[in-house]
């Protein structure tokens, strides 16, 4: 049994993506940026479950979507990740506003 | 009975609440690894939100996937590049005033908009009940199309990750 | 004679020599004077016919038009009266005499076409003089004779003398020229024509029936147009040109300073006799200059050494004579003179020619004893010199014995008395000349002299022949023809011949040669004595009264620093103009310049300074900084939704 009203479970995943994109706009760290992202992914999946939950007429949709956001994350994350440790190695830095060769 | 009702919904605020405050602990701790334990428990709690929304297969894969898979990545990767001894350095850059006043526009807005918009709640929606089997029937016929876009996806960014990643020999 | 216009060929024959010799001289090299000569032979055979119609009482006259000035018609034309009759005859001979001569004395002369083909173009000049019927002809073919003087004297122009000597002619005669051009100008505005017939009628018949005429102008015209005598025939103050003329080779000095070209003075008082007859005022002017004239170069040629020099005096002095039976109303008798002038004083010149030829030297006091090693120069310089003293039976004689007659017979006492005088000067001169160069031992024993060929003594027996039966005309022997022949021109006085003037022409004469020969041939010492008692005179005549030394100081002198002040002028002013308006130039340029360089090229440079300023700006928005971009397209979605999806 649902208890809540649809709003509220919208409500809750806007100030998740917003902390996310916080993360990712602030954090000068590049994995910092990585885990935001994540959380921004996350709540795209909670809304995606909500609708489907609360308004959606084949109700598989919204699972089956999500399953691939996640998996699509995961691919995201590990890519991301391995571009990191490349940097790492040449840089010698994770920090984002030491690495701007394309400036001015 | 309306103490379950009560107390059900008392604990799905409070895991949201939860999940919030874990959330923000990701984006604003000092300590990477601290972020990444934090993410982990923050993905644990919207498992359970999964839960709480009959998603049980999905929390199960959130968990199987993200808190066990995604996170031990980031957590290898931190531990790859960084020097934990450095707690000195400032983690938020010069624009974070900015991105606050944005951010604080953006969910405003967005708050007024879904508080006035008339969702279509539906009571066969609320009704239904999805069954593993019912997701992989799903899956295998509707959305197959997908299925193999995703596996192919996949074999790209392992052969992509593991290309980026490889040390450079130096012949 | 129906017809008398092949009197035109009479002048066009020697013009077209002139314009072959001009042209193909250095071909024609020494036939250059057979084609002058045959030119010239030729016109006095047209020419002659003509004379003797006239002579026998005929009278030609023509016009064609030359060019129409609106609706009035310019005409020119020839006339043919006695005046221009008589000149016609003298100048044909002795031209053409004159030019066989030269080509024997020139002969050798590098330029030797050259000489021809001017004194043919003299020649044109000369004939289109004498007959042509307008005073604007008569003045062009005045300054061609003034061009080829000038030509003529300045031959030898490497030497300094001549060129000066040349060009002192041309000016001096220009002063006159000027007078002559105001004068028949005026003489148009008085009487509105130039031709001379038409001017006779006017005049003539003004003083028959007293029409009013505008005698005021009338007295400047008759002024003026004698300047150009005075100029033209060496009288005083412009006689200075004649003796520095004789720089010129000796054919030149015998045609054109002795026969012809200063005879046309003469000749432009003949012509305008009617108007001179109509201002009895200015006619003491004119007897004046003629007596001063003859006079003072008497005067001066009894001291000079230079053989030519003499007889270039001695030409001065005659002019003077005519000039004065001019004034005198006398014009038979100035004519009479002028013909019978011009055959002794040329045929002087050519004698003196063959001396200069015979001897190589000019000086009198180097010569001597001539007489045995140039036999028939001598005979003819002899029979000309006592033409020119006025002994009977020559020509001279004749002539000088008329105007001594206008002079006693007209009451200018005083006139005739100095013109007795200068008679009895010139018979002395010349004679002391003859005495010492053919007479007495040679006084140089490096002149050896020799005879002329007879290319050359030929003309001069010619010439001689003709001293000697030109004045038979005008003698009792004719019953004075040519007096009365003349007197068909123009209405003046006549006198009855005098034999007290006779009388006392020819004792003045024989007193001359009588003293000449005593002096010099006897008494050699009195002629130093007489220098050395009367020193003032001496100096006086030998230094030509100072005229020269005169008109340097005061004339010359003043002019050439006028016209360094002229040219000082032109030089700071004028070319300063020039140069500043280059300099200005250049300054604009300048101006020019700068302006491109800073505003052109500044605009231009701005455009660029612009471009990289606003880029300076503009760049910093790519700050390489993802999460810089990363703001921005969060912000852009967030206007995107307030503004575009209207949420606010």
């Amino acid at each position: 049994m649902i208890v809540l009203p649809l709003s509220h479970i919208l409500i809750f995943s806007l100030i998740l993506f917003a902390i996310g994109v916080y993360g990712a706009l602030v954090r000068r760290n590049i994995i910092g940026i990585l885990i935001s992202i994540e959380l921004m992914l996350n709540a795209a999946n909670i809304n995606l479950i909500a609708f489907s939950k609360y308004t959606s007429l084949s109700p598989e949709t919204g699972q089956i979507f999500a399953i691939f956001v996640i998996a699509i994350a995961a691919t995201a994350a590990a890519v991301g990740l391995a571009i990191v440790l490349a940097l790492y190695r040449v840089r010698k830095t994770v920090y984002t506003d030491e690495v701007n060769l394309l400036k001015w | 009975m309306p103490i379950l009702e009560m107390a059900a919904k008392f604990g799905t605020y409070a895991v949201m609440a939860v999940v919030l405050i874990f959330a923000l602990g990701v984006v604003t701790l000092r300590n990477l690894f601290h972020c990444a334990l934090c993410l982990a428990a923050a993905l644990i709690g919207i498992a359970a939100l999964y839960v709480v929304l009959q998603a049980e297969y999905l929390a199960a894969i959130q968990i199987l996937l993200y808190v066990g898979a995604v996170v031990t990545l980031v957590i290898f990767a931190i531990m790859l590049t960084e020097h934990i001894a450095e707690k000195t350095i400032r983690q938020n850059n010069s624009q974070s005033l900015l991105a606050i006043a944005g951010l604080l526009g953006f969910v405003t807005l967005l708050t007024g908009l879904i508080l006035k918009t008339p969702w279509p709640v539906t009571l066969t929606a609320l009704k239904a009940k999805v069954s593993v089997m019912g997701l992989g029937k799903a899956l295998m016929g509707t959305y197959v199309f997908p299925f193999e876009i995703i596996s192919i996806i996949l074999i790209a960014a392992l052969i992509g990750t593991v290309i980026i990643a490889k040390k450079d020999d130096p012949q | 004679m129906v017809t008398s216009d092949q009197i035109l060929l009479v002048p066009l024959l020697p013009f077209l020599a002139f314009v072959i010799n001009i042209l193909a001289g250095r071909w024609l090299q020494h036939r250059a004077a057979w084609l002058s000569i045959a030119a010239s032979s030729v016109a006095c055979v047209i020419a002659l016919p003509v004379c003797w119609a006239v002579f026998t009482g005929a009278h030609f006259a023509n016009q064609g038009i030359w060019l129409m000035l609106d609706t009035v018609p310019l005409k020119f034309g020839y006339l043919m009266d006695p005046l221009s009759a008589t000149l016609l005859f003298m100048v044909t001979i002795v031209g053409t005499l004159i030019q066989i001569y030269a080509a024997g004395y020139m002969h050798g002369d590098p330029r030797y076409s050259r000489f021809f083909a001017y004194v043919s173009l003299f020649m044109t000049a000369m004939l289109t003089l004498v007959i042509s019927d307008n005073f604007v002809l008569f003045f062009m073919a005045w300054e061609i004779m003034g061009l080829c003087s000038y030509l003529l004297i300045g031959f030898y122009f490497e030497k300094a003398s001549a060129a000066n000597a040349s060009l002192k002619a041309f000016l001096t005669t220009r002063v006159g020229d000027v007078g002559f051009l105001l004068g028949f100008l005026t003489l148009f505005a008085a009487l509105g024509t130039l031709n001379f017939s038409e001017m006779n009628t006017l005049l003539a018949g003004a003083h028959k029936t007293h029409v009013a005429l505008n005698t005021g102008l009338l007295v400047m015209a008759a002024l003026f147009i004698f300047c150009g005598t005075i100029g033209k025939s060496a009288q005083f103050p412009l006689h200075v040109w004649l003796p520095d003329a004789m720089e010129g080779p000796t054919p030149v000095s015998a045609l054109i300073h002795a026969a012809t070209m200063v005879a046309a003075g003469v000749f432009l008082v003949a012509r305008s006799f009617t108007l001179f007859m109509v201002v009895p005022n200015v006619l003491p002017v004119v007897i004046a200059i003629g007596t001063i004239t003859a006079f003072m170069a008497a005067f001066i040629a009894l001291t000079q050494n230079d053989i030519k020099r003499i007889l270039a005096y001695s030409t001065i002095s005659q002019l003077g004579y005519m000039v004065t039976a001019m004034g005198l109303s006398g014009l038979g008798a100035g004519t009479f003179h002028l013909i019978t002038h011009a055959f002794f004083k040329a045929l002087l010149f050519l004698g003196a020619g063959s001396v200069i030829h015979g001897a190589h030297v000019q000086d009198i006091r180097e010569m001597g004893g001539l007489f045995k090693k140039m036999p028939q120069t001598a005979v003819t310089f002899i029979i000309a010199a006592l033409a020119l003293s006025g002994v009977p039976p020559l020509s001279g004689f004749w002539s000088k014995d008329e105007i001594l007659l206008t002079a006693f017979g007209s009451g200018n006492f005083l006139v005739f008395s100095v013109l007795l005088l200068t008679a009895f000067m010139t018979a002395f001169y010349m004679f002391r000349l003859i005495f010492l160069t053919f007479f007495g031992s040679a006084r140089n024993d490096q002149v050896h002299a020799h005879e002329s060929p007879s290319l050359m003594t030929v003309p001069l027996w010619c010439l001689a022949i003709g001293s000697i039966v030109i004045g038979i005309p005008g003698s009792p022997l004719m019953h004075h023809w040519f007096q009365k022949f003349m007197a068909h021109m123009a209405h003046y006085p006549e006198y009855d011949p005098s034999s007290f003037v006779m009388t006392c022409s020819i004792a003045v004469a024989v007193l001359g040669i009588t003293l000449a020969g005593v002096i010099y041939l006897k008494q050699k010492h009195w002629a130093a004595a007489v220098a050395k008692s009367f020193p003032t005179f001496y100096r006086f005549s030998f230094n030509k009264f100072y005229f020269d030394e005169f008109y340097s100081a005061y004339i010359v002198k003043p002019f050439l620093a006028l016209s360094r002040r002229l040219f000082g002028f032109d030089e700071t002013v004028i070319d300063g103009t020039v140069n500043n308006t280059g300099r200005a130039t250049m300054f604009l340029s300048e101006i020019k310049n700068w302006i491109d360089k800073y505003i052109v090229d500044g605009a231009v440079n701005f455009m660029g300074t612009a471009v990289y300023f606003l880029n300076s700006i503009t760049k910093r928005i790519q700050t390489g900084f993802i999460q810089n971009y990363l703001l921005i397209v969060f912000l852009s979605v967030l206007a995107f939704l307030v503004f575009e999806l209207k949420l606010t």
